[in-house]
Parts: C-alpha cells; sequence; structure tokens
C-alpha cells in the first residue's frame, strides 16, 4: 500500500495555466512547497541570540523583512517572525534551532502547509496591489525590504517588499484563502489584459 | 474608516482591529471571596463614560498583539495607544495563575 | 434634424460630430461635449418632466449636480434609474425617458465592471475650477503627492462656462497650461469625471469616477464603468465652488425658469441659447454678465429685474449699451404659462410691499437669488459654517485639522479672489504638511468693477397672501419634492422650530440633489416665519453621500465569486470531482452531502449515516480549527481555559474539552491532544478557529503575560481526515502498514505518529460518531494523496465518503453538541448534561465561578434533551417551539423551549431532534408539543443519547 514517494499539491498546483495568460505587466507565479516556522522569541533575549547565531542572520524589527538569504526571515509580531527557506528545510532547521535554543523560552513550530507564497512582479504590481490593499505601496512609504501582515482584498495576508526584483512583491496566504486571493488577483488584472505598460486602458 | 495605530504596525484600517472592552479590569484575584453581585460587576459591568475612555484592542489582522488605547468616545479620537506589555509587568500572581500550582499538584 | 438653440461661435461641443439620441420617444441631436441637457435645450426641449405630487410641467433649472428637476431614466444601452440631465454626458444612441421622481430598477442584471482604487496623497484637491487648479498647481511645485478630482470631463469649473480672461488670455488657455504643466508631474494625478462623495475619518475621501458611462454601448467591457476612489489624504482642499439659489414666487417651477449662471454655462460651455426673450431677476450682480453674455449671443433680454434699489453703475451703462432696460426695486412676483414660461409679472417691492404688477412676455426667466458655497463636504469633514449676512449663505467658519476651503466654496466669488484663495489654500496645506516652496504667483485677471452687495431675499410675497401673508401653495422650495412655501409655513404653524424637524416634514432637502437649490432657502423662509435669525437655525446636516452612487460601485468587485471568500480545504477538488453539494460554514465551502445518480438528499444522508454506523466511511475535517500550543506553561493556560483538567493529560493521550466564558457559557468545545511534555495541539470548532485563537491569545497576552508559552494557528497546515465506521480499523491497517491498529496498541483518545499511505501523519482515535474511528492527520500538500489512498483501501469494504449533514446526524444521535446550533451563548455544560467535562480538582478557571451563580443553578433552567415525534416520520423544523398543551393557548404562550438540531435517523428508523427544554432533564418521560402548520405534534422528551448508550461501538 506504501507509495515510494508520494504526490503532494500545492494550494495553487492547479492555476499555472491562468497566471500564465496575465497581461505582461504582471508576472505571478506559486512559489510551493516553502519551509515556513512560525518562530516565538523575545527580542533582544538570549534565546534570540542563540537564533540568529544558529542561522547567521539578525531577526529584523517591525514591518521589515530579512535580506533574503538561505534563511528569509520576516517579522510578524513584536516576538513573532516567519522564517522561510526552501523545499524540505524543516526538519533539519527545527532540529537545529531547538538544540541552539536549548533551555532557553522560545518555540519554533512548522507551518509549512499553513500558508502558500506569491510571486508578483511587474511595473502592473503596485496598480493591481492597490484595488484591494488599504496601505500606502508607494516605496517611498513602504519600501522594499518592507514586511506588512494586512488584508488584501478581503483575505488576510502578508506582504513582503522584495530588495533584489524590481517591483517585485512576495504575497503570504493561508493555503484556504489561496484560491480566493488568485481569483481576485485575476480578475483585478482584467482591464489589463492587452497592456503592456503597467497603466490603465485610459492610460493611468 | 478610521484609522488606528497599532503600537507595532502603525496606522491601519479599522477593520484590522477588534474591540476588547474596557481596559485595566483584572480578573480578580480571588473570584471565591466575591459575593455574586460583586462577581457580577466584574462579569457584566463595564464603565460607559463620555470622553475619553481606556480601552483594549487587538490587531487582529496584523500582528496579532492586545494593546490598551485611550479613545475619546464623543470624538472617537485615539487620544494615545499603549503596548500593554511596557505598561504592564507580568502578573503570574493573579489567579487563577496563582491558585493553579495548587490544582495542579491535586490533579497530579 | 436642425438644433435651432444652437448659439454660433459659442461653447465648447464638437459640432464637427453629431451623436444621435432619444428622449420621451423622440429623436434628437447633440454633439461631444454636450450634456443630455445641453442636448435637449438646443433642441428647444426645456419640458422634461413632470412633477411628483402635482404633476405640474417642469424644465431644466440648472446646468450641474444642484439640478433639481431634470431627472431621467435612461433606458438603453443600458437601464439606469434618476439620473440628472444635466450630468449625464451625450453619447450616440442614448434612449432616456424623463422621470417624476421615481425611477424604475432594471430587472435585468447590470454586467457592467465595477471597481475599487485606494490611493494616498499629500494633498487631495476636489475640484478642478480656478481655486482648485492654482491649488494644484503650487503644491505640485512643491513637489508633493497631489490628487485633484473633478466632477467635470474636463478641467477649468466655472470657467468653462464664462467669458472671464486670465492673463490676457481666454482663461481657458490658463486652464491648458496648467494642466500640461500636472501632467508632467509624476506625483500630480488628476481624476475628471470623479466626484468626490464622502468625507470620513482621518482624512479618507471617497469619489466616485464614471469611467465608461459616457461611451455608451461603445464603452468596452474588460474596463470598469464606475470606479470608486478611496483616497486617504493628509490634506484636503475643498475647491467645490458655489451653487446658485433662486427666489420663491409665484409659479417659479415653470420650464423656461433658469438659474442665471446656469444659462450662462449653458451659453459659453455648450453654446446652447436657453431660450430667444429673456427675463432676468436679480438679487445680486452676478446675473449682469449672464444677461450680457446670452445678448451678445441673440437673446433678447427683455428686462433686467433687480430687487436692490441701486444697481452699480458699471453694469447700468452695459446694460444701457446693450439696449437692456433694468427695474431697480423691482421683483417678479409670478408667471404664467404652462409647457413653458409665457410672461413674467413684475411689480415694484418697497418696504415689504408689492406695487401694482405688470406683465413682460418672455421664454426664458432666468433667476439668481445669490450663491450658496458648496460646503457639504467641508461640512461632512466637520467644518463648521456660519451664516454671512452681505451673501445671504453658510460659508466656512471653523475648518478641522487637516481640511480648507478655496474659492468660492469658502465664499470667494470672484475670479480674481478664487485664484488668491487658491494659490493661499496650498500654501496652507504644504505649511502643513511641513514643506516649503510651490508659491505661484497669482494668475491676473481683468480689474473688478465695483459692485453692490446682495440683497438678501428668500421669497416674493404672494400676491394671493392673505392678511397674514400665509399662503405660497405655488411658490415652490424643493422642486423635486414639489415642497412650497406653504408646506413650510405649515410646518412653522404646526410648532416646529428646527430646520431638521422642518426637513423631515416637509421632505425638502432629501431627493437625489440634497437639497442643493432650497436648503439655504428654506432655512431663510423658517427663520422669516419664526422671526429668528437664520444664523441662529443653520443649514440641515450634510451627509454622505452627497451625489447619489450606485450600490454597484460601492459593492465595486466584491460580487459574485469574489462576493465573500470561499475558502477551501486541500480535499476540495475531490469533493467537487466527486459531486459534492457544498455548505457553507462561516466562508468555508464543506461537502454537504454526495449524492448518487438519482437519489434526494434525505436518500444520500440515510445511506452515508448507515455506512458510517455498519461499514467505513470518511470525510473531510481539515476545517476544524487547530491550535499549537507550546511552552513550559502550556498546561496551565490550558486548565485556566478549559473547564477540565488538561496538565494531567499524558504524552500520546488526547481529551474532549470544553472552554466557558467568565460568564460560564459554553462558547466552544474539542479535542486537545498532548504532542510532547511542553506542546499541545487543540481543536476549535470550525466556525470558531479565529476567535478561539484571539481569545486564548487575549487571555495570555493580557492576563497571564508571564506564562511561558505560545500559541499558533495551525488550522491548514494538516488535513484532516476522520475514518469512521467498524471496518475503519482495516482500512487503516491497509494504508498504514507499520502501525499497530489494535485496541490495546492503539486505544481510544490516544494518538500515533506513524506513516499512511506512505506520508508522515498523525493519527488520533476519536470518534464524533461513537463508532470505531480514526483522525488521519497529513501536512496539507499530501492530503489528496492521503484521501485517495484512503479511499482505495477501503473500497473493498464500500467507503463512503460522507459530509457535513450525515456528520450532524451521527453526532446527534450520541448528543454530541454543536456550539452555535445547540447552545446559543445561553447553555453552561451542566446545561448540555456536560457536568463529567467540568474538573472537580481544579480551584478554577474560566467559567467556574459563574456555575454557582444563582441564576445558573436554577432547576428550570433548559437543559438538552431528545424529542421524538410520536409520528416517527415527522421532521421537526430546527428552531421549532416547545409547548406544554396539545392545544395552542390564548397568547402569550408559555414557551418551554425549542428545538436546536432534527434529523432523520438511518439508525433509529425514525425522526428525532435534540431540543433545549426548560426543566427538560426532569421532564424525561413527559409529552410535551410542537406548534407546526397549525396544528400541534405530540413529542416525547427522552434522554439526549439516542444511540448506542453503553458506548459499546467505540472499539469496533
Amino acid at each position: 500500500m506504501t507509495v515510494e514517494t508520494p504526490a503532494r499539491f500545492s494550494p495553487l498546483s492547479g492555476w499555472q495555466d491562468r497566471f500564465a495568460q496575465l497581461p505582461t505587466g504582471l508576472r505571478v507565479r506559486e512559489l510551493p512547497f516553502l519551509t515556513q516556522l512560525t518562530l516565538r522569541v523575545e527580542p533582544g533575549s538570549a534565546a534570540a541570540k542563540a537564533v540568529e547565531d544558529c542561522l547567521g542572520i539578525i531577526l529584523p524589527g517591525p514591518l521589515r523583512a530579512g535580506s533574503p538569504g538561505d534563511v528569509e526571515v520576516l517579522w510578524t509580531g513584536p516576538d513573532e517572525w516567519l522564517l522561510v527557506a526552501p523545499d524540505g528545510r524543516q526538519d533539519d532547521l527545527l532540529a537545529r534551532l531547538r538544540s541552539a535554543i536549548g533551555d532557553d523560552f522560545a518555540t519554533v513550530t512548522d507551518v509549512s502547509a499553513q500558508r502558500t507564497t506569491l510571486a508578483l512582479s511587474g511595473p502592473l504590481v503596485r496598480t493591481v496591489l492597490a484595488q484591494g490593499c488599504a496601505l500606502d505601496l508607494d516605496p517611498r512609504v513602504t519600501p522594499a525590504g518592507s514586511c506588512l501582515t494586512t488584508l488584501l482584498a478581503q483575505a488576510p495576508v502578508t506582504l513582503v517588499v522584495r530588495e533584489e526584483e524590481p517591483s517585485g512583491v512576495r504575497l503570504l496566504v493561508r493555503s484556504s484563502f489561496a484560491s480566493y486571493l488568485a481569483t481576485w488577483l485575476l480578475d483585478a488584472c482584467t482591464e489589463y489584459r492587452s497592456d503592456t505598460g503597467g497603466r490603465g486602458w485610459d492610460g493611468r | 474608516m478610521q484609522l488606528i495605530a497599532c503600537p507595532w504596525c502603525g496606522e491601519r484600517e479599522e477593520i484590522e482591529f477588534h474591540y476588547g472592552g474596557q481596559a485595566h479590569i483584572a480578573y480578580p484575584d480571588d473570584p471565591y471571596a466575591l459575593d455574586d453581585e460583586q462577581w457580577a460587576q466584574y462579569v457584566f459591568f463595564r464603565d460607559n463614560p463620555k470622553g475619553p475612555f481606556a480601552e483594549r484592542w487587538v490587531h487582529s489582522a496584523g500582528c496579532r498583539r492586545w494593546f490598551n488605547a485611550l479613545r475619546d468616545t464623543v470624538t472617537h479620537e485615539f487620544l494615545s495607544v499603549h503596548d500593554n506589555r511596557a505598561e504592564r509587568p507580568s502578573r503570574t500572581g493573579t489567579a487563577p495563575a496563582a491558585q493553579h500550582a495548587e490544582g495542579q499538584e491535586a490533579g497530579r | 434634424m436642425n438644433t435651432p438653440f444652437r448659439a454660433p461661435g459659442h461653447g465648447r461641443v464638437d459640432r464637427d460630430t453629431t451623436l444621435s439620441f432619444t428622449f420621451d420617444g423622440t429623436a434628437y441631436t447633440g454633439h461631444p461635449g454636450d450634456t443630455l441637457a445641453s442636448a435637449l435645450l438646443a433642441n428647444g426641449v426645456h419640458h422634461v418632466a413632470d412633477s411628483i405630487r402635482y404633476g405640474r410641467p417642469r424644465g431644466v433649472l440648472a446646468a450641474g449636480a444642484e439640478e433639481p428637476n431634470a431627472l431621467v431614466q435612461i433606458e438603453a444601452p443600458f437601464p439606469e434609474p434618476m439620473l440628472t440631465a444635466t450630468t449625464v454626458e451625450l453619447y450616440d444612441g442614448l434612449v432616456a425617458r424623463g422621470l417624476s421622481g421615481r425611477g424604475r430598477l432594471s430587472g435585468e442584471p447590470d454586467t457592467a465592471r465595477y471597481d475599487t482604487m485606494h490611493a494616498h496623497c499629500d494633498l487631495l484637491v476636489v475640484g478642478a475650477g480656478p481655486a482648485g487648479l492654482a491649488t494644484t498647481l503650487a503644491a505640485a511645485r512643491a513637489g508633493v503627492r497631489v490628487i485633484l478630482v473633478d466632477e467635470l470631463p474636463q478641467p477649468g469649473g466655472s470657467l468653462l462656462g464664462s467669458q472671464e480672461r486670465i492673463d490676457g488670455a481666454p482663461a481657458t488657455r490658463w486652464v491648458g497650461t496648467v494642466l500640461a504643466e500636472l501632467d508632467d508631474c509624476a506625483d500630480v494625478r488628476v481624476l475628471q469625471r470623479t466626484t468626490a462623495f464622502g468625507h470620513y475619518d482621518d482624512g479618507l475621501v471617497l469619489a466616485l469616477e464614471k469611467r465608461t458611462d459616457h461611451l455608451g454601448a461603445a464603452a468596452p467591457a474588460h474596463v470598469s464603468r464606475q470606479r470608486i476612489w478611496r483616497i486617504r489624504a493628509q490634506q484636503v482642499v475643498y475647491a467645490t465652488g458655489a451653487h446658485e439659489r433662486p427666489v420663491a414666487f409665484d409659479n417659479n417651477d415653470r420650464p423656461g425658469i433658469m438659474l442665471a449662471g446656469s444659462a450662462r454655462t449653458y451659453l459659453n460651455r455648450f453654446g446652447v441659447l436657453p431660450g430667444r426673450q429673456a427675463v432676468v431677476f436679480t438679487t445680486n450682480d452676478s446675473a449682469y454678465p449672464a444677461a450680457l453674455e446670452l445678448a451678445g449671443a441673440g437673446t433678447r433680454i427683455a428686462a433686467v429685474i433687480d430687487a436692490r434699489e441701486e444697481v452699480p453703475e458699471h453694469w447700468r451703462t452695459a446694460c444701457a449699451e446693450r439696449g437692456i432696460g433694468i427695474r431697480a426695486g423691482h421683483v417678479v412676483t409670478g408667471t404664467s404659462g404652462i409647457e413653458r414660461v409665457t410672461r413674467a409679472h413684475v411689480a415694484p417691492f418697497r418696504q415689504g410691499r408689492l406695487g401694482g404688477r405688470q406683465g413682460i412676455g418672455c421664454d426664458l426667466l432666468l433667476v439668481s437669488g445669490g450663491w450658496n458655497p458648496a460646503v457639504a463636504l467641508f461640512s461632512q469633514a466637520r467644518g463648521t459654517l456660519r451664516y454671512d449676512g452681505g451673501i445671504g449663505a453658510f460659508v466656512p467658519a471653523h475648518a478641522p485639522d487637516g481640511v480648507r476651503t478655496a474659492g468660492s466654496a469658502g465664499g470667494a466669488f470672484t475670479l480674481s479672489g478664487a485664484l488668491a484663495d487658491g494659490v493661499d489654500a496650498a500654501r496652507q496645506a504644504l505649511s502643513a504638511l511641513g514643506r516649503t516652496g510651490g508659491t505661484i504667483a497669482v494668475p491676473t485677471t481683468a480689474p473688478l468693477p465695483d459692485g453692490a452687495p446682495t440683497r438678501v431675499l428668500w421669497r416674493v410675497p404672494s400676491p394671493q397672501d392673505g392678511h397674514d401673508g400665509q399662503d405660497g401653495s405655488k411658490q415652490f422650495v424643493d422642486l423635486q419634492r414639489d415642497a412650497t412655501v406653504s408646506d413650510v409655513l405649515r410646518a412653522t404653524g404646526a410648532g416646529l422650530r428646527s430646520v431638521e424637524h422642518v426637513k423631515r416634514y416637509t421632505t425638502i432637502g432629501t431627493a437625489h440633489d440634497q437639497g442643493r437649490t432650497s436648503g439655504v432657502m428654506a432655512s431663510g423662509i423658517v427663520a422669516e416665519s419664526l422671526g429668528v435669525d437664520v444664523a441662529d437655525l443653520g443649514p440641515t446636516r450634510f451627509r454622505p453621500p452627497a451625489v447619489p452612487v450606485a450600490f454597484a460601485a460601492l459593492a465595486g468587485r466584491n460580487r459574485g465569486e469574489l462576493f465573500d471568500p470561499v475558502r477551501v480545504t486541500a480535499l476540495h477538488p475531490w469533493h467537487v470531482e466527486h459531486g459534492a453539494l457544498f455548505e457553507d460554514v462561516g466562508q468555508w465551502k464543506r461537502p454537504w452531502y454526495y449524492p448518487r445518480a438519482g437519489e434526494t438528499t434525505d436518500e444520500a444522508v440515510l445511506r452515508e449515516c448507515r455506512a458510517a454506523r455498519t461499514g467505513v466511511a470518511m470525510m473531510d475535517g481539515s476545517t476544524l480549527g487547530k491550535i499549537n500550543v507550546r511552552g513550559p506553561d502550556a498546561g496551565i493556560l490550558l486548565d485556566r481555559l478549559y473547564t477540565n483538567l488538561m496538565s494531567t493529560l499524558k504524552v500520546g493521550r488526547i481529551r474532549y474539552g470544553v472552554m466557558c466564558g467568565v460568564d460560564g457559557m459554553v462558547i466552544d468545545d474539542g479535542t486537545v491532544i498532548r504532542v510532547a511534555e511542553e506542546e499541545f495541539l487543540l481543536t476549535t470548532t470550525t466556525g470558531n478557529a479565529a476567535g478561539i485563537l484571539e481569545w486564548m491569545e487575549e487571555w495570555l497576552q493580557t492576563e497571564w503575560p508571564g506564562l511561558r508559552v505560545h500559541l499558533t494557528s495551525v488550522t491548514e497546515h494538516w488535513v484532516t481526515i476522520p475514518l469512521v465506521g467498524p471496518r475503519s480499523r482495516d482500512v487503516l491497517a491497509l494504508a498504514a502498514p507499520g502501525l499497530d491498529v489494535g485496541n490495546d496498541a492503539f486505544p481510544f483518545m490516544s494518538w500515533q505518529d506513524t506513516t499512511v499511505a506512505g506520508v508522515p501523519a498523525r493519527v488520533c482515535r476519536i470518534s464524533f460518531s461513537g463508532e470505531l474511528a480514526y483522525e488521519i492527520n497529513v501536512p496539507a500538500w499530501y492530503g489528496i494523496t492521503v484521501w485517495k489512498a484512503l479511499h482505495t483501501a477501503g473500497s473493498a469494504f464500500g467507503i463512503t465518503p460522507y459530509g457535513t449533514e450525515t456528520m450532524h446526524v451521527l453526532r446527534a444521535e450520541k448528543a454530541y453538541p454543536i456550539v452555535g446550533q445547540d447552545t446559543d451563548g445561553t447553555v453552561t455544560p451542566q446545561d448540555l448534561g456536560m457536568s463529567w467535562a467540568v474538573s472537580k480538582k481544579k480551584p478554577d478557571f474560566v467559567g467556574k465561578r459563574s456555575f454557582t451563580r444563582a441564576e445558573n443553578r436554577r432547576e428550570d433552567r433548559k437543559q438538552l434533551v431528545a424529542l421524538l415525534p410520536a409520528d416517527e416520520q415527522v421532521l421537526l423544523p430546527e428552531g421549532a417551539q416547545i409547548i406544554a398543551t396539545s392545544s395552542i393557548p390564548e397568547p402569550p404562550v408559555p414557551m418551554l423551549g425549542h428545538v436546536t438540531s432534527s434529523y432523520r435517523s438511518d439508525a433509529l428508523r425514525r425522526t428525532f431532534a435534540l431540543a433545549l427544554v426548560r426543566s427538560g432533564t426532569r421532564r424525561i418521560g413527559e409529552t410535551l408539543y410542537v406548534p407546526l402548520d397549525g396544528r400541534t405534534v405530540p413529542v416525547t422528551v427522552t434522554d439526549p443519547v439516542l444511540f448506542d448508550k453503553e458506548g459499546t461501538r467505540r472499539d469496533g
């Protein structure tokens, strides 16, 4: 009965074709199966230091994401971060972190399948997001490295503005909301479907 | 759509928040030392002032943190917000915490 | 088709292009740049509708959103009720008809797109007239982020409707220069056809952009027809202009009676002459340019009737040059004509007395009673107003932080004043933003002639007035509502003293136009009637929306499949493929049942129930809330929040738990598994997942922040598959060959980590049905694979997928309550017969103290029982009331309780119900009655557990 390599499916695994038909001003792809761990630790504590040393990172402050590296660290609350790493790293990271934390008080919980990640890029990103996000996404207000947990349309999301991609945004969305959000994004692009310059039909 | 300044996340629209009622209503040290009327005061009765009111809010759609705020109930203006962790030291002595150790012993 | 009232050499319409439209069944033509109203006037059509109460013919009074009369229903290309002809841009193929006050919603679905856009700026400027443009330009030069919204298709505002000059050239040339510069500013966004309609908290202004309405049938389907802009602005400048107000006199509502400034707009913006022969009735200087410009375009001005004794020399001279006679100290007392005004009745009016009347023939009567600053949005923003007796209008007094007016919205009625005020508003806004720079030179305008003040005149006495002056039954105040001076006087005569009360008594100001032409006039007439100062009465309150906004626009894209988020589990595609019908549980779509071809709902559910009780069945339980509780004090926290003792739970074991509020009422239930010494995983009901996490965080963060424990939602990390029924063990053994599924190795209320279908899984032996059952949890990515493997493994046993309906039946047969269905926030664990889940050992937990409140100790509380209808086929409706007698007594009928759950049971071969019944436990064995369809159904009260009370089936 045992399957050798059991098949797995991400929440938006069937959406590639629809994403491919988006206007050229917006590229959307799902980054499936990323390792995601919730880290809870008091900032500045010995345990926090142990985590930072273990991962070779600095835990970013409020509304910030650490520089993307092997493990990307997203601030989600005053004593809470989401650690994001490539597929399949959860067991290794959990073991290393728990070992580093030792008897101090800090917790790490595997939440890899709790959310999926959408990578958005292109000149239309901010325009499309502005249809459903009440926050000011102007780069002068929300620069690269920002990490905002908020609402996009009616879905809770964590929105990360990436350093390395022009107009690159990552959206972390709970798996059950993923198809709603994908539907919303596709619908939000309706107006720009024949557009290349990141402007609406009337030039805005 | 009012903006509420989360102590951690800054100004966000009010739909990101849930209201938690009057602030500084501590769980009684010993509920069993209170008669029914005193207990009912804790459970059911809250102030309803016209003017500044100390309240609790939680940034549900953001950092999930509870915080205290002083809000004018006439204008709805938030006069101040505070991170309640900074404001209040740990209260491990509060019941039922204090009694808990005993209960746990009994349980074992 | 000719358009006889088009004035050569005037207007900004595109005469090279002709548009066809139909109004009230007649075909007409117009040009791009026309409104429906201007095109009708160009065709000589003044009578556009009949009034709502009296059926009186009504014409076009104004040229913009203040229009009270010219309501139309658009029939094609898309039906839309209740638009003002003065704001509908003309397009080819438009079909419309006039409305008597009430429109008709289309029966067809509106297939157009509507959407919403958020925007942020340092400065929002509302209105692209001279003041707003000056403000915007100055701010743009300072480099701040500016949004300029304007309701017209093109910028310029009042300049479009005048012959003013700026910097020595036609003013519209200056407008073009400004726009060209703004276009080059990356941080300036200009939104035409966009009307701000609401000012809300913290600088949030909502505006409606009409993006494709003006394209008619040519509107592209993929572009939103209208868009709501949610603009969050640090600073707001309302350069919203002013609205001219009429004066009340007898029969002041006939077609052909028009505001003087609006006639000027029709001439200069649209190239339309509203009449051949006009009488101009004014109380101020502003009607003179209208009279002169119309005269210059070919309208014969029969007379200017000026209520003032003194007319400035400048206007006297200019009129004399045109051969226009002025009658100072005179008023219009009434009119003649039916379909169109034919005559104005004029009389001297001195010391409050009318002299002898004289008729002057005309087909156009222009009226100007002065100007009201458009302060609706400023007032919504909580700016205060004061009465300015010099102009007879309410003007801004105290501006709230971040809000100000510019131009005639603030009472600066002259062009030079408006421009200077606009520059000044920018300076103040920039200063508030902490920015410098951005000054522009105030553009130069022609020197103003010496003027004379407005004579404030609300109404002309009616020649019909009785000795008490109480008539005015033909003097209309609110033309849309057909409300007259006599209605106002009736209101004050009835003792009303507040303009808010008079508004509601007379309905003045409650129509689509929000009383723009009638509100201040009504205040003035009330003040005169009561002998009080208008300043003390004030205007009525301004509320959003300032202009009518369609619900479709407000809904935006939140309709259809995006109306509310649809949350789905990882197994959803399988459910869809296998024909499940879905039930909405909160935002979740959960399989309700899986009908086979030809099956009714009842048949499908009975079949699914039978499978679970006699064979094996499986369901998707992934929506259960799951919270990971981790840390040294995890057990302490759970002990305080559950009624049960959780800290004693051994690793590897599971306990059912109930949570109560401090009032002792059940708020949630679920299972708690101890994963490790310092780690628990608890489940919540589907609809309560977020609420219970918030509740737990509330206690942890605010009451016991010293506890070393962290809470993490893992609801969607796991797919949860209950595998239920006597053969579930066999199926699990096949799917998890490495697991010892024997009852001793894997007893009830324990869990094991194992591999199911090759996937690391956590299997819990818990049962929500009373049957032998397992709950298989795997990371959600593997959900489908494991579900399919279980389905395959179970095929030899006839495994049956089941939905929420079957789950409900199975649990109800065992009297397992659903929080929120069998409870309603007034039910204690004891009421549910769950004293066994309430720890006697713990000295305290949330809710415990309330259990001993007198109310909660009453023996006649409502308690959970089962009801068995005497007729085994009768299905009681959930929510049905329960009474003691077989006939319904006279009201008030004593109600004993209500049915909370009701089903057909395959296992019991009959219907049954759960109910909350007063003193229910004591009534077991009694017969009670449920009124149903005009009769009463006898039911027997029984212990709530109807199936396998001894629990023999649990271990298979």
